[in-house]
């Protein structure tokens, strides 16, 4: 029977018979026609059982033909694009398609943890919090193993997706949501009225139930009414139409999320384009015209293969010519539910029986059977046989007491609709019942959002038409749109009456929530045990929160509920709604944002030389930095750091420091707004001069520091540290525009623009002869330490020139254009030859800052003060600072705080670590006797030792003294002799030299 | 959420950085420690309308005083800081 089409209809169906493809389902070979899902396809294959349940393992087959699938989820694609979870009804058929079924082993047919049936009278609701619990330990290393083998859904590829995903931006006036009647009754209305419209639809195909059911609007087939209102749409330029496309969220000021399956029903996506796309909407308005949801009658065997909600039987008829079964019944509570007896007595299948569970059938409906020559059974389903190879025979309790059995392989059930309420639900709305169609309908919706149509609760298509037109309408009209809207469509009405029934108590398991396997008898056990809030009853029992959110399960468990704690449904209420309302990737989440393009890279100037050089890069934040320049014959990063200290110590070298954030401070009062963001004056500073500076936050912590220049009366050049650059800035714009607005100063970041470099070592000057215009005086007293100004380079360029030192050597800081970045480094190594010029790295620059005491990072941790870092003196007392009262509080004072002092391990060979904590020699470390730690480390080639520095209480006055590293991290303790931070010429003779 | 920057125009909230509170001022100089304390650390956290400063760092680098609800993220007006925007002439 399998993979001939037994099960395809002779004729109909928007199916492509002209393209046949192949596809395989756990190995085996079928056949399927283009415009096929996975699930018609199968279908028409006479394939029903499809799945294995998440806890019991009980056989389960196709329920619906759309995205609220709670059963026939497979593992779709293999290998790296293996997906999990897939829903076997919105897949769309691509030749060559691979699935397999899930939760099941060995086989689906022979499943090994079916004998979890036979225990399923323990398996109830809070079973795992109930029986687990002793002993502890074994949670981790037997249950908790055992359980995720047993229980779940597919499995994920555990490799890297190897397709890309794309994030995008739209705006428009009004974004609708689906593209039934009411969907695109709105769109025509919008679009006509001059609005930019968005229409999305989750189906490949627009049309919405008309597909299924048809129907006649203003006086056309609706397939015929379809195709002209589309064309009509796609004529407009305003309008986009996406199909494959779900709207799953909204966000506030009118932001909607929507997932664009662009290539997933293509084996793999073509080169160059993405397989899925995440959207953000900006829309003025929002029709949701997302419809109904049919929902299940709750009875015993209710999930057996071929039980499958009525809707979804015709959808699999009507649209894709797929006889789901040959002899139906059907069970429905309702008039709608019938149309599914018309549509399999016009397909030429027969009917077995029709079970109404209302008291009266309309007398069409009685002509309709004893023409169909079938019976209309009062009364309700109580049990259905039938196992792995679905429905057999249904046993039916009658009204009034008898029972009667049906022969039927299909069981098509209707217990009326629940509006798809989900989107506008989403800001916390809770929707409001209505007893007519005994359903929750929106009560209100976020600003913006209005529904329309069968998701409003307008079941008829007449009147869903309406309500759509009417939305489309107006949306167009608060978008200020005003063209004319033309006439509206048309059609009847059919009548819809309903007996809410919810649930046929029996003697087996009668499944409420199919996917996460909660049964009726869960949910009454829920509230036994006292967990009657929704809330409550959700989590105990898992109802609704399996990957389909209760699309089909929510509402009965609700009235269950409902009728076991003798209160109304509206009474019970409704858990919270949040989004998405279908599953998206997180691929899609992530869109390009992954592997090495997850944030930005920033590149320094010189950066491509460096690589050249063959540089060690290091990310700081999103810079790339050479760390070291490795030379072959070095045998580790040390011995490379340590030749480009001693070059430069002895000879010159240069470093591109660029990263520092660099900002331009313009105006007459730049020094007096300086001197409120520093704790030391800058209005004093001469023209041509540079000073180091330290800013605080407003509590008074030390927040950044660097170097500032004054260019000009009215011009000061400032630098941050790499790390703070950003917020730096905005720091000091919140200072200029919030703080001191009376101020007329101007910031204009220019880190991008300026690419500076270190030049530093005895022999600087002799270097900087060599690409400096000679007319420039360079002697100490042409340029002093901490002398700043413009100079003219060879060849004209103009460059800034800062006289100031990190490294503790004679040193130059030099600045030029950024386009003329690598050009300075090539000339650098050019001019420096003679001089055994050494391109050195951070490493390098920091065992030098370290060798002179300057803190940094480690030391400047958002938890010093001026006065731990040794700077208080800098601090001014002549004005008003930013953090200046807060920095005097007590605690921020006090003599016992950890300031920085220089470590270095009493044994010269051993190898000092940062995050030792020092405690007093001779005592037994622990939290009482901690008193501080080691913050920075390097190997210091000039006092050939590691050395460190650390924040250490009372430091300072404690020089000399010996006590001990306690390292528990890495197990090792040992002495260290506090000493001053400044390990190289503390006296500072050769930076001004 | 979206914020209409008066230099802009109406952004994408990830342009934007929060700060918080809008309405301690920062004290004068002379104003003493308890003062400066509560500027520091105290701040209304409102269910409701709150004024917030706000940063369009990924535009104009205004800083904004946004009248924002914090249960409905409605924000009824927007309005940049007295230092916002171009130089000022003279002076």
């Amino acid at each position: 029977m399998a993979g001939d089409q037994a099960n395809r209809l002779t004729s109909g169906g928007l199916i492509d018979r002209s393209t046949a493809l192949s596809f395989r389902f756990d190995g085996k070979n079928f056949l399927g026609f283009k415009g096929d899902t996975l699930a018609s396809a199968l279908v028409a294959n006479g394939v029903r059982l499809v799945g294995r349940s998440f806890k019991y393992h009980r056989p389960r087959g196709i329920l619906t033909a759309g995205s609220e699938e709670p059963n026939a989820l497979v593992e779709l694609r293999s290998g790296a694009r293996r997906e999990p979870n897939t829903k076997a009804t919105t897949a769309e058929l691509y030749e060559g398609l691979e699935a397999a079924s899930q939760n099941r082993w060995p086989s689906l047919n022979f499943d090994v943890m079916s004998v979890n049936q036979l225990f399923a009278p323990i398996f109830v609701a809070g079973f795992y919090y109930k029986t687990f619990m002793w002993p502890a330990k074994f949670w981790e290393a037997i249950y908790e193993p055992a359980i995720r083998r047993a229980a779940g859904l597919g499995r994920a590829s555990g490799v890297s997706d190897p397709d890309h995903y794309d994030k995008a931006w739209a705006h428009c006036d009004v974004v609708i949501a689906g593209s039934g009647p009411a969907g695109l009754a709105a769109a025509l209305a919008a679009a006509r009225s001059g609005a930019r419209v968005i229409l999305c639809e989750e189906d490949f195909v627009l049309g919405g139930r008309l597909l299924a059911d048809g129907g006649t609007i203003d006086g056309l087939p609706a397939a015929e009414w379809v195709a002209r209102a589309v064309a009509e749409l796609e004529a407009m330029p305003d309008v986009r139409i996406m199909t494959r496309t779900s709207l799953f969220g909204v966000y506030d000021g009118g932001t909607y999320g929507a997932i664009e399956r662009v290539n997933d029903h293509l084996p793999v996506p073509p080169e160059h384009q993405v397989r899925q796309r995440l959207w953000r909407i900006v829309a003025k308005r929002c029709v949701v015209a997302a419809g109904a949801i049919e929902r299940p009658i709750v009875f015993a065997g209710n999930d057996t293969p071929g039980v499958m909600m009525a809707s979804a039987m015709r959808s699999y008829i009507n649209r894709y010519a797929a006889a789901p079964a040959r002899r139906i019944a059907l069970f429905t509570n309702n008039e709608d539910g019938w149309r599914t007896a018309d549509t399999a007595i016009a397909a030429g299948l027969q009917v077995a029986a029709v079970i109404d569970a209302r008291a009266d059938v309309s007398p069409a409906h009685r002509s309709l059977a004893s023409k169909g020559g079938f019976p209309v059974l009062h009364g309700s389903v109580s049990a259905v046989e039938g196992g792995k190879g679905g429905v057999r025979k249904i046993s039916v309790s009658l009204t009034g007491g008898a029972r009667a059995e049906v022969e039927a392989d299909g069981l098509a059930v209707s217990g009326g609709w629940n509006p798809a309420v989900g989107l506008t639900s989403y800001h916390r709305g809770r929707p409001k019942w209505r007893d007519d169609i005994a359903a929750f309908v929106p009560d209100g919706a976020p600003p913006g959002m209005v529904a329309a149509g069968a998701a409003n609760g307008a079941f008829g298509l007449g009147a869903c038409l309406r309500e759509g037109f009417e939305a489309g309408a107006a949306a167009a009209r608060d978008a200020g749109r005003s063209g004319n809207i033309g006439s509206m469509p048309v059609a009847d009405d059919a009548a819809f009456s309903l007996t809410p029934l919810w649930h046929v108590a029996g003697k087996c398991k009668a499944f409420v929530d199919q996917q996460h396997d909660v049964t009726a008898s869960d949910v009454e056990l829920a509230q036994r045990e006292g967990f009657q809030s929704v809330e409550h009853l959700k989590r105990y029992t898992t109802l609704g929160m399996a990957t389909d959110q209760g699309k089909t399960s929510n509402v009965a468990g609700l009235a269950i509920m409902a009728a076991v704690s003798g209160k109304s449904i509206p009474e019970t209420g409704t858990t919270i709604y949040r989004p998405p309302y279908v599953p998206v990737a997180i691929g899609a989440f992530a869109g390009h944002h992954r592997d090495e393009n997850f944030h930005a890279t920033r590149l320094t100037p010189s950066h491509h030389w460096a690589a050249e050089q063959g540089a060690i890069f290091v990310d700081t934040g999103l810079w790339k930095r050479a760390q070291w320049y490795p030379r072959p014959g070095e045998k580790d990063w040390l011995e490379s750091v340590t030749r480009e200290v001693k070059a430069v110590r002895g000879g010159v070298g240069f470093c591109d420091v660029s990263t520092l954030g660099k900002i331009d401070v313009h105006g007459p009062d730049a020094g007096a707004f300086l001197d409120r963001v520093y704790i030391n004056a800058f209005s004093s500073l001469a023209v041509g001069k540079a000073r180091y500076g330290l800013m605080l936050r407003e509590d008074g912590i030390v927040y950044d520091d660097g170097t500032t220049s004054r260019l000009a009366e009215d011009h000061y050049f400032l630098t941050t540290t790499t790390a703070k650059a950003g917020l730096v800035m905005q720091h000091l714009e919140f200072c200029r525009q919030v703080l001191f607005p009376e101020l007329d100063v101007q910031l204009t970041s220019v880190s991008d623009q300026w690419a500076q470099f270190s030049i530093a070592g005895p022999k600087t000057r002799d270097l900087l002869k060599e690409i400096i215009d000679p007319a420039e005086d360079l002697s100490n007293d042409g340029f002093p330490f901490m002398g700043a100004r413009e100079v003219k380079l060879r060849g004209g360029l103009k460059a800034r020139l800062f006289r100031i030192s990190f490294s503790g050597e004679m040193a130059f800081e030099i600045s030029v254009p950024a386009r003329y970045g690598e050009a300075m480094a090539r000339n650098l190594m050019i001019a420096g030859k003679p001089f055994g010029v050494t391109p050195y790295g951070t490493e390098a620059l920091g065992v030098m800052r370290i060798e002179k005491g300057h803190v940094a990072g480690p030391e400047l941790n958002g938890t010093t003060t001026a006065g731990d870092l040794g700077l208080g003196k800098m601090m001014s007392t002549k004005k008003d600072f930013v953090g200046r009262v807060m920095a005097g509080r007590e605690a921020l004072t006090a003599p016992s705080r950890q300031v920085v002092v220089g470590i270095k391990p009493t044994d010269k060979a051993r190898r000092l670590r940062s995050g030792a904590h020092i405690i007093p020699k001779d005592e037994t470390p622990g939290p009482e006797n901690d008193q501080g730690y080691v913050t920075s480390v390097c190997f210091s080639p000039v006092l050939d030792q590691w050395i460190g520095l650390g924040l250490v209480e009372r430091g300072r006055e404690r020089i000399g003294e010996i006590v001990l590293a306690h390292d528990p991290l890495r197990g090792e303790d040992y002495d260290v002799e506090l000493c001053n931070p400044v390990f190289y010429d503390p006296d500072g003779g050769r930076q001004r030299g | 959420m979206r914020i209409t920057c008066p230099f802009c125009g109406e952004r994408e909230l990830g342009e934007f950085t929060y700060l918080g509170d809008a309405k301690p001022q920062r004290p004068a100089a002379d104003a003493g420690e308890d003062a400066v304390y509560d500027y520091v650390y105290l701040r209304d956290n409102i269910a409701g309308v709150m004024s917030e400063h706000w940063y369009h760092g990924g535009g104009c680098r205004a800083w904004l005083k946004v009248t924002r609800n914090t249960l409905t993220h409605e924000i009824s007006a927007v309005e940049a800081a007295a230092g916002a925007g171009a130089a000022k002439v003279g002076a």
